[in-house]
């Protein structure tokens, strides 16, 4: 599997090489409603973001966010393709046009929004980079981790605000790079580190997985800034506006009370914000070359953004994490989505 | 007006005679295909710059000078973060010479060990190697990589419960810790004087050998090269007022520091690359010797060579000729498929340069590419010699 690794990179470099001069970038839109489905490429497995469950089928906040964009693109959100990607082969995969859509908790920075020919389309979830240590080191703070082995994933920006956060603090820290989580926490497990680091939401779901979840702690310092957000091929901005607004009809869906259980309910609302979402009135979907009732749809079949939280990572899952900086503007958060008018 | 058509037809007639010619129809095709290749790698490249550009994504090799901002684990030369992406190139390459050079040395030792023992008259011996053989050779490689290496982590203790050796030597999860020498001024001349004395005892044995053919008298090579090569260093040594010290490795912390360090992920990959390129070194032995007429061994018998000398002497030199390509094709394996070590976290080329950088670059036709060249340099260099090789151990024909 790690060879084949390598090998997809490969390919992928190869496809760039080989693929029609016709920019492929253009019309995504087009493409996806003709093969009839969405190719969304996710995680190789990251509980409450993008995991697949018993049946095999693909659960998470990033997930949702690809149903959301099938759900308004295609009227059904059911018709998505998932690609698991590691965290190296995502930018190349997004690039050679073998999915439409990276929803990967993939960290937006300058270089990746410059000079990789994507796009960021959004946030949808605002995370910071933390320390998981075993309960047995007897280490309460990040700052007492001097001379560490730490545990990383390859190819992430974790890597680098590792290094950053030793310098800065005078500490010496010897890294152990791991291809993707799963081997990462069994190297943790087994002892060949001593701290495992990763973006904080992401600790918390691997935690999960280690044999002894109790044996291990989440140490509270954030040493960087994460947001989070689904990505698109520079050069299509059609399709980077649907996915934006996918994400933003989301969010503004949980600002004035809608849920996939109401709806239904509240088409007959009178209040024009939820008319507006709805596309009853206002702009409805000519704008981005979509029909009316994608708002609708997307309420309807993945639901608001707060639901989507709760269900996937919020309190009410197995990972527990509070809403915190990724509660709505209103309620004291970072999430604000542009009004729909 | 007879004469017209018929000169017409001349012409005609040697444009066929040129065109029939298989030397200049076979130059035909030669150009044509090579124009053909040429211009297929123009196609794509030219394609894929373009494709590149219309996307936005950067190219060309800039990159190796930005700074690289990620720690490694193991460098052989000097590197921290504030290095550049050309350097993390540098550290992932030596790392993979120093797995592939180590990997050859040790499976070309257990290779011949285990090929000749299967051929040994001791029953015990030869089944070993049998099993030995078949086993290891049939398993796939990056399942033995795995299994070295969480057999290695299971099995060690937290670096507090280390296993040590007179405060010196501690093996723990995190690796093996021994003293590591601190050069003061004077170190180099010592170092200096233990490579004169390697070569040497080389010009020595060549001296001796000569010696031998002359004269027949046989010269005790091993034990005064020996001498020469752990005295001349000492004496210099304690000349120079003992210039390297030893650096003790101590638990500081969380873990050991100082000291040299050999890390579980190399050890791993080690154990696991020579293992199986033992198995497949030692079939090529025993083809080899096989390949030695039963005649040779009995010649060697009736001289009154014991066992070993005639193995030393008669059959394995006869036997290098069949021995030395296809153990070529063997090194050539083991360096390539050291690229699997990403597997365990072992900072060789493909993971440091070909993950890493790759990723945090973006770059990934210019780094892959690269990659690509490094591999077929290695290899092209390790033919190189083993054909040189190959020519002097050949036969010679009279």
């Amino acid at each position: 599997m790690l060879k084949n690794t390598h090998i997809k990179a490969a390919v992928a470099a190869v496809a760039l090489a080989f693929a029609a001069n016709a920019s492929a970038a253009d019309g995504t839109l087009d493409n996806v409603k003709s093969k009839g489905f969405l190719q969304c490429g996710v995680s190789t497995g990251l509980p409450g973001f993008s995991n697949p469950d018993a049946d095999g089928n693909w659960q998470g906040l990033d997930v949702d966010v690809c149903r959301a964009v099938a759900a308004a693109v295609l009227g059904d959100a059911s018709k998505v393709k998932y690609t698991p990607l590691t965290a190296k082969e995502r930018f190349t995969a997004l690039q050679s046009g073998e999915i439409d859509i990276l929803s990967r908790n993939t960290t937006w920075t300058l270089t990746r929004d410059s000079s990789l020919g994507l796009n960021f389309a959004g946030v949808n979830y605002y995370d910071g980079q933390g320390f998981m240590v075993s309960k047995e080191l007897g280490v309460s703070s990040a700052k007492e981790l001097d001379g560490a082995a730490v545990c990383i994933q390859s190819g992430t920006t974790t890597e680098l605000n590792l290094a950053d956060y030793f310098r800065e603090h005078g500490m010496k820290y010897t890294p152990v790079v791991f291809d993707t989580s799963d081997q990462t926490v069994k190297g943790f497990e087994a002892g060949r580190c001593d701290v495992l680091t990763s973006d904080q939401s992401q600790l918390y779901a691997l935690r999960i997985k280690l044999a002894k979840p109790d044996s291990a702690m989440v140490l509270p310092e954030i040493i960087s800034k994460e947001p989070l957000g689904p990505v698109v091929r520079q050069g299509d901005d059609q399709w980077l506006n649907i996915v934006k607004w996918s994400l933003f009809a989301m969010i503004n869906a949980e600002e004035y009370g809608l849920s996939s259980a109401n709806a239904d309910d509240m088409l007959k609302s009178t209040n024009p914000n939820v008319r507006r979402i709805l596309g009853l009135e206002g702009p409805k979907g000519k704008g981005l070359g979509l029909d009316d009732k994608w708002g609708y749809n997307i309420v309807k079949q993945v639901g608001s953004y707060g639901e989507s939280f709760e269900k996937n990572v919020g309190t009410s899952s197995p990972l527990g994490i509070a809403r915190g900086v990724n509660a709505l503007w209103k309620d004291g958060g970072f999430q604000y989505a542009p009004p729909i008018r | 007006m007879a004469a017209h058509p018929s000169s017409k037809d001349n012409s005609a007639n040697s444009l066929r005679k040129i065109w029939f010619d298989p030397n200049v129809r076979a130059l035909v095709f030669q150009i044509l295909v090579v124009i053909g290749v040429i211009g297929f790698f123009f196609y794509i490249i030219s394609n894929a710059l373009f494709n590149l550009e219309q996307r936005g994504i950067t190219t060309g090799f800039g990159f190796m000078n930005q700074t690289a901002g990620f720690g490694i684990i193991q460098s052989l030369v000097e590197y921290d973060e504030s290095h550049t992406f050309g350097r993390t190139f540098l550290v992932g390459l030596l790392n993979t010479i120093l797995i592939s050079v180590l990997g050859i040395i040790f499976a070309t030792i257990l290779g011949f060990i285990m090929g000749i023992a299967r051929l040994s008259q001791n029953w015990l011996v030869s089944k070993v190697a049998t099993v030995y053989i078949e086993t290891l050779r049939n398993i796939p490689l990056l399942l033995q990589i795995f299994f070295w290496y969480f057999a290695v982590l299971r099995a060690l203790p937290s670096p507090k419960q280390s296993l040590s050796i007179g405060e010196a030597v501690f093996l723990n999860v995190r690796g093996l810790y021994m003293p590591g020498p601190i050069m003061e001024s004077g170190a180099n001349i010592v170092v200096i004087s233990f490579i004169l004395a390697i070569i040497g005892s080389f010009v020595l044995a060549k001296w001796a050998k000569k010696r031998q053919m002359l004269t027949g008298q046989p010269f005790p090579i091993f034990s005064v090269s020996a001498a020469m090569i752990i005295l001349v260093p000492t004496v210099v040594f304690f000349l120079m007022g003992s210039p390297i010290g030893l650096e003790y490795p101590a638990l500081k912390g969380f873990n050991f520091r100082g000291g040299m360090v050999i890390i579980p992920e190399l050890a791993a990959l080690l154990v696991a690359l020579t293992f199986y390129t033992a198995a497949f070194i030692a079939e090529i032995v025993r083809s080899g010797i096989l390949a030695v007429s039963k005649g040779q061994s009995e010649a060697a018998e009736s001289l009154g060579l014991t066992r070993t000398q005639a193995l030393k002497l008669v059959i394995i030199p006869q036997a290098m000729r069949v021995i030395i390509p296809p153990l070529t094709s063997q090194y050539l394996n083991l360096t390539k498929n050291s690229s699997l070590a990403t597997a365990i976290g072992y900072p060789d080329l493909v993971s440091v340069f070909m993950g890493t950088t790759l990723n945090q670059t973006g770059q990934a036709i210019e780094v892959i590419a690269l990659t690509m060249a490094v591999y077929l340099t290695i290899s092209i260099a390790t033919s190189i010699l083993m054909n040189i090789y190959n020519k002097k151990m050949a036969l010679v024909e009279r």
